[in-house]
C-alpha cells in the first residue's frame, strides 16, 4: 500500500514539476493521472498493486469536497447581485452539458454500433 | 478541574478539531444519505457543508481556521485526481470498444458546458473575473481552480462553483436522464461525469457501476479537455 501511494504521490509531483516547468495550461494532477494511466497500461503487476489503493482514495470522493465546500457560506454574502447571474450560469449550463453529452454519446453508439458489453 | 470553555478554547487552536468534525459531519451525511436510500436530494456532500456551516456559524469560527484543520482532507483532491487514472486504467478495453460515443459525448458536453455558463453570465453582466472563474467549474476542483488560477479568476470561488455545479448535476441528473428516456448506463453516467466531475461521478456509482466507470472516464478526459479549451472559449467573451 505504501509503495502505491508512493507512485501516485510521484505522479503527481511529476505533473506539478512539469506543468510549471513548461508553463501549461493543463494542471500539474491531471499530468499525473496521465502518467499513472500510462504506467499501470505499460507494466501490469504495476497496475495490480495500484490499483486497491486507488479505490480506497476514489471511494470517499465526495468528503475530498466538504472543506472547499464550507467555504460557500461566506461567499454568497460578499457576492450580491452577482450570485444570481453565477447561479443561473451553473444551473441552465449543467443542464444542457448533460443533455448534450447524453445525446451526442447515444446518437454516435447508434451509428458505430457500439452497444455496452 | 478545568472550564469547558478553557478545553474549547484549547483544542480550537490546533487542527484536531475541525479535521475530525469534518469526518464526523460526513459520516452523519453518509448515513441519512444512506436512510434515504441514496435520493439525488440527500447528497452526503451538501449534508455536510450545511452541518459544519451551522457548527462555524454557532461557534463564530472564522473559515479561515476551521481550514487549518481541514486543509488535511482537502489535500487529497490532488492525489484523488491522480488515482482517477485507476478506473480509467480499468475501463481501458470497454474505452476503446466506445471510444467513439465517448469522444462526441465528451466534446460536446465540454463545449456545451463552458459555452452555455460564458454566455449566461456574459448576459447577466458578470465581470471578466467572474466569468474566468466560472469557465473551469464542470472541471475536478484541483483542476478548476488550476485553470481558474491561470485565467486570471478567483481560486476559492472557483473551489465553490465546482462543487454548487456537483451539487446541481447529481441532483438533477436522473430524473433529467429518465425525462429524456436514456436507458445506455454509458451515456448517463459519461455526461454527468462530463458536466459535473466528481460529485457527479459519485452520484453515479451509487446509481450503477457501468454508469459509474463511465463519469469516471467523462470526469478524467473533460480535465484535460476544459485545460486546452477553456482559455480559447473565454476569450470569445471578453
Amino acid at each position: 500500500m505504501i509503495r502505491a501511494l508512493t507512485l501516485i504521490l510521484l505522479c503527481q509531483l511529476a505533473g506539478e514539476t512539469v506543468s510549471r516547468a513548461l508553463a501549461l495550461p493543463v494542471p500539474g494532477p491531471v499530468l499525473g493521472m496521465a502518467l499513472l494511466w500510462a504506467l499501470m497500461s505499460a507494466f501490469a503487476p504495476l497496475a495490480r498493486a495500484v490499483v486497491p489503493v486507488g479505490e480506497g482514495i476514489l471511494r470517499h470522493l465526495s468528503l475530498l469536497f466538504v472543506p472547499a465546500g464550507v467555504g460557500v457560506v461566506g461567499h454568497v454574502s460578499q457576492l450580491g447581485t452577482q450570485a444570481l447571474g453565477l447561479a443561473l450560469a451553473i444551473l441552465v449550463s449543467t443542464v444542457l452539458a448533460i443533455i448534450a453529452g447524453a445525446l451526442a454519446f447515444v446518437a454516435v453508439a447508434r451509428l458505430t454500433g457500439s452497444r455496452d458489453a | 478541574m478545568p472550564e469547558i470553555a478553557d478545553i474549547w478554547s484549547y483544542l480550537a487552536q490546533g487542527p484536531l478539531i475541525w479535521l475530525t468534525l469534518t469526518l464526523v459531519a460526513y459520516v452523519v451525511a453518509d448515513a441519512v444519505a444512506q436512510f434515504a436510500n441514496r435520493a439525488p436530494w440527500a447528497n452526503p456532500v451538501l449534508i455536510s457543508v450545511l452541518l459544519l456551516a451551522g457548527m462555524l456559524w454557532l461557534t463564530r469560527t472564522p473559515y479561515t481556521t476551521y481550514f487549518e484543520g481541514a486543509q488535511f482532507v482537502h489535500f487529497l483532491l490532488g492525489p484523488a485526481t491522480v488515482a482517477l487514472a485507476v478506473p480509467l486504467y480499468q475501463q481501458g478495453a470497454r474505452l476503446k470498444s466506445a471510444i467513439l460515443p465517448v469522444l462526441a459525448g465528451l466534446s460536446a458536453g465540454s463545449v456545451v458546458a463552458v459555452v452555455s455558463a460564458l454566455w449566461i453570465a456574459h448576459a447577466m453582466g458578470l465581470s471578466p473575473q467572474l466569468l474566468a472563474t466560472l469557465a473551469p467549474k464542470s472541471t475536478t476542483a484541483p483542476v478548476a481552480i488550476g485553470i481558474a488560477q491561470s485565467l486570471g479568476g478567483s481560486t476559492t470561488l472557483a473551489a465553490v462553483l465546482v462543487i454548487l455545479t456537483g451539487i446541481v448535476g447529481a441532483l438533477i441528473a436522473t430524473p433529467l436522464l429518465n425525462a429524456l428516456r436514456i436507458t445506455d448506463w454509458r451515456a448517463r453516467g459519461l455526461s454527468v461525469g462530463v458536466a459535473a466531475h466528481g460529485i457527479g461521478t459519485a452520484r453515479a456509482f451509487q446509481v450503477n457501476p457501468t454508469a459509474g466507470a463511465y463519469a469516471g472516464i467523462g470526469m478524467g478526459l473533460n480535465a484535460i479537455l476544459t485545460a486546452l479549451l477553456a482559455p480559447a472559449i473565454l476569450r470569445l467573451f471578453l
